[in-house]
């Protein structure tokens, strides 16, 4: 059955036992198949929380959330929602349980009860799409910080989401795994993933197709990229990398379209470089 | 005056199976009033670096020189020649002992016998150098936010009055707004007289801040040189776990297509540059 919503969160709140302040305090999302959101905001401000939520590890205390069309405050939907709703968290030393790199991607499935089969086909894929084929045989110990975090992906992507949510996937990666890291998530969303991308790093919103800001527990702006660019992330006081400095600059002269994305590749494109 | 690596060379586990060449003959110098970054990936022989440079490491083959002299280790001599030169942990945060922030700063000099309104001195001077709130020096350091913790480790080398301050990924783990506020530091203690060596992973840092920068691969020095060097020898040499900031990589590719731009520059210059270029074309 198509669904026509990933997510549909409505005036969701959630309050941590002992806590004065609610960490979510009414929030409203519906996120369409394939859209890629980039969720932005200080700490505390409630992101991992809204994460926990779209993959029902957390049930909203009002309101509700629907994650691929079922209840999450449904026992009976909860496992499933948590099939197809993968959760990427920042270490990915959190999520690898298996010494060998096939063995850790396989972890998912076999708990699925599948067929020996189908767990192949499974890990096979999963171990293509991340880049990983190469190292399947290696010791999960041996690989680097950006490896890691592709092997954490790999295992999430061998239940066969329909949806990734990755709470600051990238923080804890080197310019090179980070880079490394977002192409894997490019490629997954041009084949149709839907994602939802907590980051503090401006860098990681570049191929985002909406943009969220969070601020004590409330989504405070939602809109595209193109406007958030365009000089919003400034007003919200956001960091300014090179590259986004120097598309605004761009922009303003008419030198490129706001479509483009801030990213050196894309510019020179633009600019026919 | 001048802090010198010549030629160091310097195996760990000497013998064993494991023997694991860290530094392969690499040369550094670092005068007194400049900032020098070191560049690597990681297991690049940075850290090790930074070891032999206030005798914590002694070379296999080469030596160290501080202010022209070198020491034997274990010798008196290399006990004083290493308190010339501070070096600041990776992490160093996660070696306090103290209960207040002023414990953990006189630590040190009163361990050498400083005492009294002289030992006040020393720590009020490192509090400033580094930044600190003075109102923080009765506080618990456990208590203190990432980017004051810094602070707190660094003044605690500074108040050993080095001549040379060496730190070892000094802004690892803090957010933006705490790597500015560091960088503002390091450089106010460089124009103090003091020479800075920061070393990094931190590519885009290192070539914002630095007067030069040495770039380390598998133990070996590849290149020594001024910011814009080093980024137009990585534009055309690629080294294992430096990506060239974007606005360099931008310059780059301009540069190939005939535009006329310093490879390391401002945001105005590159938009400069092309506005030139397109009105030369029409």
């Amino acid at each position: 059955m198509e669904q026509e919503r990933i997510f549909s969160i409505r005036g969701a709140v959630y309050s941590y036992k002992g806590a004065t302040a609610p960490a979510l305090d009414g929030i409203d999302l519906e996120v369409a198949p394939g859209e890629w959101i980039a969720l932005l905001g200080a700490n505390g401000s409630g992101k991992s929380t809204l994460a926990k939520i779209c993959n029902a590890l957390l049930a909203p205390t009002q309101g509700a959330c629907f994650a691929l069309g079922l209840d999450s405050s449904d026992p009976d939907c909860v496992p499933l929602i948590r099939q197809g709703v993968a959760l990427v968290f920042q270490n990915p030393e959190d999520q690898i349980v298996c010494a060998i790199v096939e063995e850790d991607v396989a972890f998912g499935p076999e708990n699925l009860a599948l067929s020996p089969d189908d767990i192949r086909g499974r890990v096979d894929r999963a171990l293509e799409l991340t880049g990983l084929s190469e190292l399947r045989r290696r010791g999960s110990h041996t690989l680097s910080g950006g490896q890691k975090q592709r092997l954490a992906l790999a295992g999430a992507l061998a239940l066969e989401p329909r949806a990734l949510v990755l709470d600051e996937a990238t923080s804890m990666l080197d310019p090179e795994g980070r880079a490394s890291l977002l192409e894997c998530l490019r490629e997954l969303n041009r084949r149709g993933m839907t994602m939802i991308q907590i980051t503090h790093i401006m860098e990681d919103t570049a191929y985002a197709s909406r943009i969220a800001v969070m601020e004590s527990g409330r989504i405070v702006w939602d809109g595209s990229p193109s406007d958030f660019w365009g000089g919003e992330y400034l007003r919200r006081g956001f960091d300014e990398p090179g590259e986004l400095a120097l598309y605004r600059e761009l922009r303003s002269r008419g030198l490129i379209l706001p479509d483009t994305r801030p990213v050196v590749e894309d510019i020179l494109e633009a600019l026919c470089l | 005056m001048s802090l010198e690596a010549e030629n160091v060379t310097y195996s760990y586990n000497v013998g064993a199976a494991a023997e694991n060449v860290a530094l392969g003959g690499v040369s550094l110098t670092v005068n007194r009033g400049e900032w020098v970054s070191v560049v690597g990936h990681t297991g690049s022989g940075k850290s090790t670096l930074a070891q032999h440079l206030n005798l914590l490491l002694f070379p296999s083959s080469g030596r160290v020189l501080i202010d022209g002299e070198s020491a034997r280790e274990g010798s008196p001599r290399a006990r004083e020649l290493r308190r010339k030169v501070g070096l600041v942990f990776q992490y160093p945060e996660s070696q306090f002992f103290s209960d207040t922030v002023r414990e953990e700063i006189e630590f040190a000099p009163s361990n050498w016998g400083v005492v009294g309104p002289e030992l006040e001195e020393c720590v009020d001077e490192a509090v400033e150098a580094s930044g600190l709130d003075p109102s923080l020096l009765e506080s618990n350091p456990f208590r203190l936010s990432g980017g004051e913790r810094r602070r707190v480790a660094i003044a605690s080398v500074i108040a050993m009055k080095p001549d040379y301050l060496v730190l070892d990924e000094p802004t690892a783990g803090l957010d933006a707004s705490g790597v500015r506020d560091l960088t503002r530091i390091l450089n106010d203690i460089r124009s103090g007289g003091l020479a800075v060596v920061q070393v990094t992973h931190d590519l885009k840092s290192a070539l914002e801040h630095s007067d030069r920068i040495l770039v380390l691969e598998r133990g070996r020095a590849v290149i020594t040189g001024a910011p814009w060097e080093i980024a137009l020898y990585l534009a055309s040499n690629p080294v294992q776990g430096l990506i060239l900031p974007p606005l360099a990589r931008f310059a780059h590719r301009m540069r190939m297509r005939g535009i006329d731009v310093p490879i390391h520059c401002e945001v105005s210059a590159i938009v400069e540059a092309l506005e030139r270029s397109r009105g030369a074309r029409q």
